[in-house]
């Protein structure tokens, strides 16, 4: 028999603030054990969070770009559970007014079409601290405590684990553009949980469902929800019943586990936090935050189409990131040729991001230097392959590529007589071949294009070369 | 939703009683595990009787329409209190650690939790 499955995420994302969510304690990342705590954050009595402003504004933000809907008045609650990580045993949280809600975001699918995933709510509330597991005891480092996060929950809109990460890159995407996180799976800035049940057809009512931890890269929440709709299917199809419970995802296995002796752990006794006041905002705050909204990739995506006459997979590399798409602009307003500009962008430029893992400003070419290299090209000042040669020695030397033509002698050369005389020596010097080029082996083509180019040291056109050869062969 | 108004800590027992509409002596041995509380038989009879009081006045509270009155959270009448995103000094390793009844590597050490 075969199942249909229903996915939910919950994303939890680290806001990229300068302090922490509800005291002053450095908010950076990688500070050696307990160096970034305070009474606030190690939960000692008697102390009193009060919120950082920029927590309510990137929260807001997040809800904007994800089309929620805000609440002009929110609530912070206490979410009661023991665990280490929690010096409090709370959590300050929000419950029953969270700050956004009713949102959503439209993904790709594979076959082109749009889908609408809806997003349930988000709030905002802080993380817990960093648990080290070691033979015997536990060693637990609170500079994760009171880390702002947004927890950002879908409806069960997602029908497939590709769907599902269509959808949490689409959500990095647009995080990224707004500013309010660095959404680093890995480092474990975007974190995510993923709801999952299957039914026998889309008519049926959902299932139980299970929760998967633990999820921390774009690949394992496909993984993880491959696997557990596999698991369930198993279980169904052996006359079993699927269990609701917390399962752990293990990325090296590839397998989830149960969380035994947690059924508890949904019993949160959530209250009014009488710490914090609620929030309220004003109209203007909003208003503001909507005229700040920068264009966002569906816009952008379209935009690019429509402005440059890109196809839709270019626009969707070059939106893929906020900094490609400026960095595009930025060429294009130097030589207006996005097709080539794009091309070399996705090229060139992205294979030397991998080689030098860095970002693309910092590749050691400006847009204004790669738009100059394909207005080379276009002029038909230099080839294509010397274009690749003066590309990596921009890149290596900062010099501008005219500089590096005209210093290296690079300019094409388009000069028939001299090309010429190129094509008869090649012709001399390989008789053999020459016979059966003329006798109508076509393919040696491509042997006497690559010795004439390499006689005229890679400068040679082309274009201009081509009909010569054609011309002294028959 | 109203019950919220009085007092804070007493929302789940007061949730779980939305049911019986009494407390029972499983419901506050039930409260008192989450709580990491232990309670002996005498104890736990005093609490059930103690907390049936409390609630047998908030049911009395419930006698007052307050059909067009929105849940109090607080009972301040102030809102949205915020500060500057501005990080500041922490507190060194050694006094973080300072009260830890075991530490080790700067850090907390505790019993093993199993994941
Ligand atoms: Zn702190």
């Amino acid at each position: 028999m075969s199942y249909e499955p229903v996915i939910g995420l919950e994303v939890h994302v680290q806001m990229s603030t300068d302090s922490k969510i509800f005291c002053t304690c450095s908010n950076k990342f990688g500070s050696e054990p307990n160096t970034n705590v305070c009474p606030v954050c190690l939960g000692m009595p008697g102390v009193l969070p009060v919120l950082n402003e920029k927590v309510v504004e990137y929260t807001v933000k997040a809800g904007l770009a994800l089309n929620c809907q805000i609440r002009k008045k929110s609530v912070f609650a206490r979410k009661n559970y023991f665990y280490p990580d929690l010096p409090k045993a709370y959590q300050i949280s929000q419950y029953e007014l969270p700050i956004c809600e009713h949102g959503y975001i439209d993904i790709e699918l594979e076959d082109g079409t749009q889908k609408r995933i809806g997003i349930t709510r988000i709030h905002i509330e802080e993380d817990a601290g960093k648990l080290n597991h070691e033979a015997g005891c536990s060693l637990v480092d609170l500079n994760r405590t009171g880390t702002p996060l947004m927890e950002i929950v879908s409806e069960p809109d997602l029908r497939s684990a590709e769907e599902a990460k269509a959808y949490l890159m689409k959500l990095k995407t647009i995080l990224e553009y707004i500013e309010v996180s660095d959404c680093n799976m890995e480092e474990g800035s975007m974190r995510c949980d993923a709801n999952v049940s299957i039914r026998p057809d889309s008519n049926a009512p959902f299932g139980t469902r299970a929760e998967i931890k633990n999820v921390n890269s774009f690949r394992n929440v496909e993984r993880a929800i491959k696997y557990e709709q596999k698991r369930q299917e198993k279980v169904l199809n052996e006359g079993g019943k699927i269990v609701q419970e917390t399962r752990l995802f293990n990325a090296d296995t590839g397998i989830t586990a149960s969380m035994r002796g947690k059924e508890d752990a949904h019993d949160y006794r959530y209250f009014p936090d009488p710490d914090l006041v609620p929030i309220v905002l004003e109209d203007k705050f909003i208003d503001d935050l909507k005229e700040w909204m920068p264009e966002l990739p569906d816009a952008k995506r379209a935009r690019f189409m429509s402005e440059y006459g890109l196809s839709g997979m270019d626009a969707d590399f070059l939106v893929s990131a906020k900094a490609y798409g400026q960095y595009f602009e930025q060429a294009v307003k130097a030589h207006n040729n996005p097709k080539a500009v794009c091309n070399w962008i996705m090229g060139e430029l992205m294979r030397r991001l991998n080689d030098k893992q860095c970002t693309i400003f910092e590749a050691g070419i400006s847009p204004e230097n790669l738009a100059e290299i394909v207005k080379l090209i276009d002029e038909g000042k230099i080839s294509g392959n010397i274009a690749k040669q003066v590309f990596d020695e921009t890149a290596e030397t900062g010099k501008n590529p005219s500089e590096i033509v005209a210093e290296k002698g690079l300019v094409q050369n388009s000069n028939e007589d001299e090309l010429e005389a190129i094509v008869k020596q090649v012709l001399d010097a390989n008789p053999a071949e020459t016979e059966r080029f003329k006798g109508g082996e076509v393919k040696l083509q491509g042997f006497f294009m690559g010795q004439i180019m390499k006689a005229s040291k890679g400068k040679a056109n082309p274009a201009v070369v081509a009909p010569l050869l054609k011309k002294l062969t028959s | 939703m109203r019950k919220k108004v009085i007092i804070s800590f007493l929302i789940k027992t007061i949730e779980v009683c939305k049911v019986s509409q009494t407390v029972s002596k499983k419901d506050v041995l039930h409260i008192a595990t989450l709580a990491r509380l232990k309670f002996d038989d005498e104890q736990a009879e005093r609490f059930t009787n103690d907390l049936n009081n409390i609630l047998g006045y908030i049911d009395k509270l419930n006698e007052l329409n307050t059909d067009n009155i929105e849940p109090t959270s607080h009972a301040l009448d102030i809102y949205t209190v915020t500060r500057p995103d501005k990080a500041e000094a922490s507190l060194s390793n050694e006094d973080a650690i300072r009260n830890a009844p075991q530490s080790e590597n700067g850090m907390f050490r505790v019993p093993k939790v199993i994941e």
